[in-house]
């Protein structure tokens, strides 16, 4: 069986030109990054600052959500707006690790209480923050609660037939509810701060280079591991049922499929995706709060998923590039006009690239090919 | 194509004096009782008693209104009514099953409006409709067996597509896509077909393609056509079942329903 999943993934890899080249790219930039931060004096034109490294891994986890977003709308037709929900979780979740990393070396120095709970004059740790000083421990829960979290949720909204715009609400409904309550101070999560001053992580000093490097790469890992996942599962007999059901759903109802069963699991490993993006987001960013649940970020990811190109999976990945490094300029350079610059990208893409910027791309190679022939 | 547990052939008593030529060999595979639905007070089935045994093709007419939908809606399992019982062959209680386990028993439905995965190809639309387990873990690794392709081949030469074996289905004209999605019940191996409307939109020749396609799949399998076009009726029926206001309005060959008052009545106003 194991052998049969390699030989399956082979197969779709092979027919996946973009996907291939998307992992090429990600090689070169695994390898190019870190020799050019570490092996590159920072006086070279060539060096790659820590700053951008750390730019570059955010976007990477980014890209993870957005591969994690395309699976559940591009290929199901399920629209969440609250995949960011499931991100800040898997965020937190590491967070909550790397805060018990602390130790006594907060500003308090309490040896097991993390600041905040100390300022808050609490006496004990709460319950749910015990495990959380192992790291296997913390993984599985970045894993667990996003993964819990969606099986209840999709559970419920699937077998009510919720679907369409109505499902698009309570998703947004959702990561709204979570964001309040992880403001509460009384909720264990460090309120509207969240958890920051994180120090080491397995024992390695945050901020020190060989850590750094590690990250980033962890993260570029990851990133083609989800995207090799992906393509696996939409490859597979299964995933062109998900499909179906995104076309004509009542069909593959009526064919003996279970489609409430094939969206809770598809929505399940697209929130694991997003659990474990955020949980490699958050070390390297170095801070978590409770705005990363805000509805707004959410829909983002979908704009970013749209201006890729959905449906196609590397397109979820430029799409995630390509909006956040514009994001990054535009609000440096133009701090004022970046949310109208945002609103217009998704006009345009509305409008004009319904395919979205891969899709375009392709169009446009097509169309070269046909008058290169005749 | 598994067993189904006929009724055997003197079981089949209630009901069933009013069906002329019923084939008491095959037994009972359909049999509807008293099924009444309401939707906000109006009664779109209303005490719907109907009987079909193995191996028919049964054409169901009525107005607009009738109750026709709705029936398929109940015996699929998209419906629950409000009184009635249904059961498909012996004992296999359809008002306790979901959509996907009725399909599974072995009932296809297809719809009016032909309704198939666009954006696969023929081959891939009657694949993903192939009988077997169909749960994810099971799918995610599955793959073709030499039967199943001999299976996919002779569907598709069935329906008349072999031709268009992996051309994307949206590029199917109308009346191909009714033929795939008919292909597709094939592939699912069911003892009932339920077929809403197979012509609508389809010319002549298409007609007459689709008429012979019917009645040779009729008597492998059993099927209820539900249809509007009488002249479409007339080269396919041997058994006719005149729905009106949610109940059956008349049952018999096309010559008796032809001459019957009340029907005359429903449909000519006379």
């Amino acid at each position: 069986m194991a052998e049969n999943i390699w030989r399956d993934l082979a197969a779709a890899l092979r027919d996946d030109r973009a996907g291939q080249r998307l992992l090429y790219t990600l090689l070169a930039v695994s390898v190019l990054v870190p020799l050019l931060n570490l092996g590159v004096g920072q006086t070279s034109w060539l060096h790659v600052t820590n700053y951008s490294m750390t730019l570059i891994a955010k976007y990477m986890s980014y890209a993870m959500l957005a591969l994690a977003v395309d699976l559940i709308w591009g290929y199901c037709g399920i629209l969440s707006l609250g995949h960011g929900a499931f991100f800040s979780l898997g965020g937190y979740a590491m967070g909550m690790y790397l805060m018990r990393q602390i130790g006594d070396r907060g500003v308090y120095g309490n040896p097991l209480l993390p600041d905040f709970m100390v300022f808050l004059n609490w006496k004990e740790l709460p319950w749910f923050w015990h495990g959380f000083q192992s790291f296997p421990y913390a993984i599985s829960m970045v894993v667990l609660v996003p993964a819990t979290l969606a099986l209840v949720f999709g559970f419920l909204a699937f077998r009510s037939r919720v679907s369409g715009v109505y499902l698009s609400i309570i998703t947004q409904a959702l990561t709204y509810a979570l964001m309040l309550a992880f403001f509460r101070n009384d909720m264990g999560f460090g309120g509207n701060n969240g958890f920051t001053d994180f120090k080491d992580i397995l024992g390695f000093n945050l901020q020190a280079p060989g850590t750094r490097v590690s990250l980033f790469l962890c993260t570029a890992l990851a990133l083609a591991g989800s995207y090799v996942s992906c393509r696996y599962v939409v490859a597979s007999r299964a995933g062109r049922v998900i499909e179906a059901i995104r076309d004509a759903e009542s069909r593959a109802r009526f064919l003996g499929y279970r489609v409430e069963s094939y969206k809770l699991w598809v929505f399940v490993l697209s929130a694991i995706l997003a659990g474990v993006a955020g949980a490699l987001y958050v070390p390297q960013v170095g801070i978590i709060n409770p705005s990363e649940f805000s509805p707004v970020n959410s829909i983002e990811i979908v704009i970013w998923v749209a201006i890729g190109g959905r449906g196609t999976l590397y397109g979820a990945v430029v799409g995630a590039f390509l909006v956040n490094f514009a994001k990054t300029y535009l609000t440096g350079a133009f701090p004022s006009i970046w949310l109208y610059g945002l609103g217009a990208l998704f006009i345009v893409v509305t409008l004009f690239l319904q395919y979205g910027v891969v899709g375009a791309i392709g169009q446009w190679r097509r169309s070269r090919l046909r008058r290169a022939t005749t | 194509m598994a067993p189904l547990p006929f009724a055997k052939s003197d079981d089949v008593s209630t009901g069933a004096a009013d069906i002329a030529h019923a084939d008491r060999a095959h037994g009972r595979i359909l049999d509807l009782e008293n099924i009444t639905v309401s939707f906000d007070g109006f009664r779109a089935l209303n005490a719907l008693n109907l009987q079909i045994d193995a191996g028919e093709l049964r054409c169901i007419i009525g107005p607009n209104g009738a109750g026709k939908t709705t029936m398929m809606d109940v015996i699929t399992g998209k419906t629950r009514p409000d009184e009635g019982s249904a059961f498909f062959g012996q004992g296999v209680n359809l008002l306790r099953m979901t959509e996907p386990e009725i399909a599974q028993a072995g009932i296809g439905r297809k719809f009016q409006k032909p309704t198939v995965f666009e954006n696969q190809s023929t081959v891939a639309n009657l694949e993903l409709a192939m009988s077997g387990a169909k749960t994810v873990w099971k799918w995610l690794n599955a793959h073709i067996t030499a039967p199943q392709r001999d299976r996919l081949d002779e569907v598709l030469g069935t329906i008349g597509l072999s031709g268009q074996r992996l051309a994307l289905a949206a590029t199917l004209s109308h009346g191909q896509k009714q033929w795939l999605e008919i292909g597709m019940l094939l592939m699912q191996d069911p003892q009932l077909l339920l077929i809403d409307e197979p012509v609508a939109g389809m010319t002549p020749q298409e007609v007459e393609r689709n008429a012979q396609l019917l009645v040779s799949l009729a008597g492998k399998h059993t099927l209820i056509v539900v249809e509007h076009d009488m002249e479409f009726v007339r080269s396919i029926a041997r058994q006719v079942t005149v729905l009106h206001e949610g109940r059956v309005l008349a049952e018999g060959d096309m010559n008796t329903i032809q001459t019957n008052t009340q029907v005359k009545q429903v449909y000519l106003g006379e």
